[in-house]
């Protein structure tokens, strides 16, 4: 991998990994999926192609993140607001 | 495409909320003497609160009937308080507010949870000590005074809070923080902007918002609809790790954490019962009749 890349690849996999652990269908399914996916692009060498792939997985992080809030947003409202 | 569209969506709809609404309207105190300064220096300090995670299914209640099993159960910052944080880490990105400081109290596993909240972009924290049976019977009343002798000690011109706690629902410290330094409220707050030196307050109450105006300093209680609160991500806990947590202990703050209340008795809810199928609907009426129904 090209080496300033190289860092922020890794970087992206541990978020993705901290991030993983509260993961609803389980840490380890999800870790499981996390390390296949960067196992089949681990050939890629084109800067551009880990470019792309950096920010497809960055767009993961921001939908784990949603996706966090919006379970803890929905079982609060659930819990303590009524629904009409 | 990212769900946060469908957050804001949710985030509006302010009509399907029925809340408890501490009716009193807040303290008004008398004219405040300190100078308007142009560039706030406010220090706002947050309570952080370590709950039973709000994810955690299975609570069991103790076989002695005195509380909730807590050993080994999973515990996390409490939802309200984590909009506090947002918020008032968003009044600093406004620079609007000069420094944020996280309180929390309680054992040594609570620095987990101030942690979060220095992730999360506060600029300190303070842990005050608090173990073992102080920490069982630790109660609203005790932690609103702790507050109050910190507020005063540090100087704080905002104090910013989770409404309740979803362990135990009091919805009680902010109210108690407020009326012990005599400051005034804004409870319920789903916006807070500051105008000069007071505080504009949006409340959600049960008829739908009230927004009112209080003078600094003073005690705002954040709802759910207040904003989303951010995840502390691991490049940010790892840079959290350099701020300074200081520990304090009830007593250096002149606080007495002794409770007065005791619980007597605490039960499950009862089991639900099997349904029953019938065949006909003559069966259904016929069951209906023997259950008392009709």
């Amino acid at each position: 991998m090209a080496n300033p890349l190289r860092a922020e690849v890794v970087q992206l996999y541990k978020t993705l990994l901290f991030l993983g652990r509260e993961y609803p269908k389980g840490a380890d399914y999800f870790r499981d999926r996390l390390r296949a996916a960067f196992a089949k692009n681990k050939d890629v060498s084109d800067p551009e192609k880990i470019k792309e792939l950096i920010s497809r997985g960055e767009f993961v992080v921001k939908e784990l993140e949603a996706l966090y809030y919006l379970r803890k947003y929905r079982a609060l409202k659930k819990r303590y607001y009524e629904t009409e | 495409m990212h769900r946060s569209s469908e957050v804001k969506h949710l985030a509006s709809d302010f009509n399907t909320r029925a809340c408890e609404c501490f009716g009193q309207p807040p303290v008004q105190p008398f004219e405040s003497h300190c100078p308007v300064l142009t560039d706030r220096t406010v220090r706002v300090q947050l309570k952080v609160l370590k709950v039973k995670d709000g994810s955690v299914f299975f609570i069991r209640v103790k076989p002695d009937r005195t509380g909730v099993v807590t050993d080994g159960v999973k515990h996390s910052m409490n939802p309200f308080c984590e909009i506090a944080v947002e918020e008032a880490v968003k009044l600093k990105e406004k620079k609007l507010v000069k420094e944020v400081v996280a309180v929390s109290c309680g054992p040594q596993q609570v620095q987990e949870t101030i942690r979060t909240a220095l992730a999360m972009g506060a600029d300190r924290g303070i842990h005050v000590e608090v173990s073992g049976k102080d920490y069982e019977t630790l109660g609203p009343l005790q932690v609103s005074k702790i507050f109050a002798a910190l507020a005063k000690k540090e100087q704080a011109d905002l104090i910013i809070l989770g409404k309740q706690a979803i362990d135990d629902d009091c919805n009680q410290t902010g109210q108690m923080t407020a009326a012990l330094l005599d400051w005034p409220q804004g409870t319920f707050a789903s916006e807070v902007t500051l105008e000069a030196d007071k505080l504009k307050v949006v409340r959600e109450i049960d008829g739908g918002l009230e927004t009112i105006k209080i003078n600094l300093p003073a005690v705002v209680t954040a709802d759910l609809r207040l904003n989303t609160p951010r995840y502390a991500t691991l490049p940010n806990i790892m840079k959290a790790k350099k701020k300074k947590i200081t520990n304090v202990k009830p007593a250096d703050l002149g606080v007495d954490v002794s409770s007065r209340l005791e619980v007597l008795k605490v039960d499950e809810p009862p089991q639900r019962q099997s349904g029953v199928k019938v065949e006909t609907v003559h069966d259904l009426v016929e069951k209906l009749k023997e259950a008392g129904r009709i």
